[in-house]
């Protein structure tokens, strides 16, 4: 996998949102090592799309996402936000760009303060910008919440206990949409939720983003809903990217081998499809403190040759619109047998 | 504490004198675990019955709340006297277990029935070293030494795939990744070689390779060992190619039941087909609209009488609001499902016909108040294809 590169990025002044080479690295204690959440990972989003960011827990896709909106900051890169890098600013200028950038998390219920009313937690923002007078700020609050399929008259007095995890995420949604922000950055918003849910919630983003024209950052390790919600796929491993482009394509026919891997992985609810035929991928995420050399996912790729060890891959344009970090992707139709990796035992390193 | 003295090895267990080989290894009729609570009794399951043959796997399928969890854990008798009102019958190699205390299902946890828990690092002591947490039931249940039992681990670990298990048996599970973790569980739970496993959301918190790894060693060793399964999940996709049978659960009842292929391409009970049409398909384009199942499950306190599915249901007719469907069985063997309307029937087509002419269904008046803009969503939703 896996690649530094800026190869796939559309100019500056098309984008709303461009990050370059960022590098997020967590120190551990005074022992030296450190923690390589995120190596030098270009991402942009042009207003109005969803960028979709997927990958196994540990590969970073949190952070990158959290880096962008400077919590915590980068250790190193650029974030042009709206044309402004977002690294630079400080103090007051940062927090003036915040209301333009919200975030949605995965536990709703934990995600919203108990012992505060609906009414007051949807509409704090708006309080803390001193939008409106009083009777404005209200009547957006009732708004955002209709507009979410909560009854604001219900809902306004009561607390988050009195409500199920999908109607707090309704309701987190509420909350966000309503500083009228640009970005919204949903950090698997659907994972702690059933299946049914799940879908009405997935819905109701897509109906909030073409109500309120937002663009969004949607995390998840579900590669249909990924699929699903997403105008580019951007996939990540163990703190790089392996492969950026449109979700159709990618998944019709994955270009990186770690694409593949994922693809593969997936429960499919047909009875036809016997799991035990697939050749899934062996082995486990290597540690981030101490990454392989070269191409960080060589340690499980079926496709390893010696230069994956000595040369790290460069995100670069594979096919037309495709872009993936591998020197050696996967022909169009190509399939891999990942039970067959070279250095699957070397990959079984605890983290 | 008290009845390790009594502890026997498996062949001279009077209480399980080699128990015949045909007939059903567990037979569960018209179970019911309610709850006492403040608020009321919660009827987590009520009424479940089905029978589990040797060597086969029954897929649980439901979403939170609908008593899965509670399910598998009345059988394995996990469950706290207080406050727990039980009933119905449990046949376990044609004995009846569902009355036997702590003391005496001791003898049957670990070396009858085991269980496989959803959060490995949870579920395995912190300060004890793995190896220990392992050769704990083999000592507990067989008569063998301690140097014998270490030997048994380690072989043990082996086959769950491992790497170096003479290493990982000196460690703490804090030392293992998430997915290791679920293989020492399930190492643990297949230490004296049960002839039912439970595995309760087994891959629930792992990532999608790793699921796909857990699963294939939970089927091998399953087939290995022709040993029963009950597989708990949230994820149709998880239990579509692996279960022979598969029981769908809602709001504590078994709404449908059948052979899994059965179950995914011939459903009878709208609730299946709507829980099947949730899910995002992988081979959908993107920005596919999801099909909703608009409201959620009814509360288990004084469930609305009539169908429990009927205030989403696209079907519902006056009848389902008023009368409970008992389980109906459908044309294939094994078949059946709780639905005076099914799904792919004459009956079915016009009910669904009439609420679409109708705009609403007849359940939508009686959809809890505060839900009412939900439960109206259901509606548009509906229509089968």
């Amino acid at each position: 996998m896996a690649g530094s590169g800026t190869a796939h990025l559309r100019p500056a002044e098309e984008t709303l949102l461009r990050v370059e080479d960022l590098v997020v690295e967590f120190p551990i204690g005074k022992s030296g090592l450190k923690v390589n959440a995120v190596s030098k990972v270009s991402v942009d989003i042009k207003e109005g799309e969803t960028l979709g960011l997927v990958g196994e827990s540990g590969c970073g896709k949190s952070t990158l996402a959290r880096a962008a909106i400077q919590l915590p900051r980068p250790t190193s890169g650029k974030v042009l936000f709206e044309g402004e890098d977002l690294t630079e600013l400080k103090g007051e200028a940062l927090r003036r760009v915040r209301p333009r950038m919200q975030m949605i998390f995965q536990d709703p219920i934990s995600s919203l303060n108990p012992r505060r009313k609906i009414g007051d937690l949807v509409g704090e923002g708006l309080q803390i910008w001193g939008m409106g007078d009083k009777e404005s700020r209200n009547k957006k609050v009732d708004e955002v919440l209709d507009a979410v399929g909560i009854d604001p008259d219900a809902a306004r007095g009561r607390r988050p206990h009195e409500f199920s995890g999908g109607q707090c995420q309704r309701i987190s949604i509420a909350r966000a949409v309503v500083t009228e922000p640009k970005l919204i950055i949903c950090d698997e918003p659907v994972s702690a939720l059933d299946v049914s849910v799940q879908a009405q919630i997935i819905n109701l983003l897509q109906d909030m983003k073409d109500r309120y024209g937002l663009t969004l950052i949607f995390i998840a390790h579900d590669l249909a809903v990924v699929k699903n919600v997403s105008d580019k796929v951007a996939v990540m491993y163990l703190g790089k990217l392996c492969e950026f482009g449109p979700p159709d394509e990618m998944y019709e026919d994955p270009v990186h081998p770690y694409t593949a891997a994922l693809l593969t992985a997936i429960p499919v609810p047909d009875p036809d499809v016997r799991p035990e035929d697939r050749k899934i991928l062996k082995g486990e995420i290597p540690s981030p403190i101490s990454p392989p050399s070269g191409c960080r996912f060589r340690t499980r790729c079926p496709k390893y040759q010696d230069k994956c060890a000595e040369e790290e891959p460069e995100v670069r344009e594979v096919r037309p619109g495709r872009f993936a970090a591998c020197h050696f992707p996967l022909e169009p139709g190509e399939e891999l047998d990942f039970s067959r990796s070279p250095a699957a035992a070397e990959a079984a390193t605890p983290i | 504490m008290s009845p390790r003295r009594q502890r026997k090895s498996l062949d001279t267990d009077e209480r399980f004198p080699s128990a015949p080989l045909e007939g059903a290894l567990l037979e569960v009729t018209d179970i019911k675990t309610h709850f006492r609570s403040p608020r009321g009794l919660v009827r987590a399951v009520d009424g479940v019955s089905f029978s589990l043959e040797r060597g086969r796997t029954l897929g649980i399928v439901g979403e939170s709340g609908s008593g899965k969890t509670v399910l598998s854990r009345s059988i394995m008798g996990l469950l706290p006297k207080k406050n727990v009102i039980r009933d119905g019958s449990i046949r376990f190699e044609n004995r009846e277990i569902g009355n036997l205390g702590p003391d005496e299902m001791r003898n049957i946890w670990g070396s009858q029935m085991a269980m496989v828990f959803q959060d490995p690092m949870t579920a395995l002591n912190p300060v004890m070293r793995v190896g220990k947490q392992i050769t704990e039931s083999l000592l507990y249940h067989l008569d063998i030494s301690k140097s014998y039992a270490e030997e048994l681990a380690l072989a043990l670990l082996a086959s769950v795939g491992i790497p170096e298990p003479q290493r990982r048996l000196r460690e703490y599970p804090h030392q293992l990744s998430g997915g290791m973790r679920q293989r020492v569980m399930i190492a643990i739970a297949l230490a004296c070689g049960p002839k039912l496993l439970f595995a309760d959301e087994p891959t629930t918190a792992l990532d999608v390779t790793v699921q796909a790894q857990i699963l294939d060693l939970l089927q091998a060793q399953q087939s290995e060992r022709f040993m029963a399964m009950i597989l708990v999940t949230h994820d149709l996709g998880v239990v579509a190619g692996r279960a022979d049978d598969i029981a769908v659960m809602y709001a504590g009842k078994v709404v449908e039941k059948g052979p899994a292929r059965v179950l995914f391409t011939d459903m009878k009970m709208p609730y299946t087909e709507a829980l099947l049409q949730s899910i995002p398909k992988i081979d959908d384009k993107s920005h596919t609209r999801l099909r909703v199942i608009g409201g959620r499950p009814p509360a288990l306190i004084n469930p609305p009488p009539g169908c429990r599915f009927a205030a989403r249901c696209p079907y519902a007719q006056p009848k389902c609001v008023e009368e409970e469907p008992p389980l109906l069985p459908a044309s294939t063997p094994g078949h059946e499902f709780r639905c005076w309307f099914p799904v792919g029937t004459p009956e079915g087509q016009a009910a669904l016909e009439r609420n679409a002419a109708a705009g609403t269904t007849a359940a939508v008046e009686a959809a809890v108040a505060g839900d009412g803009a939900n439960a109206a969503a259901a509606v548009p939703s509906g229509g089968s294809d």
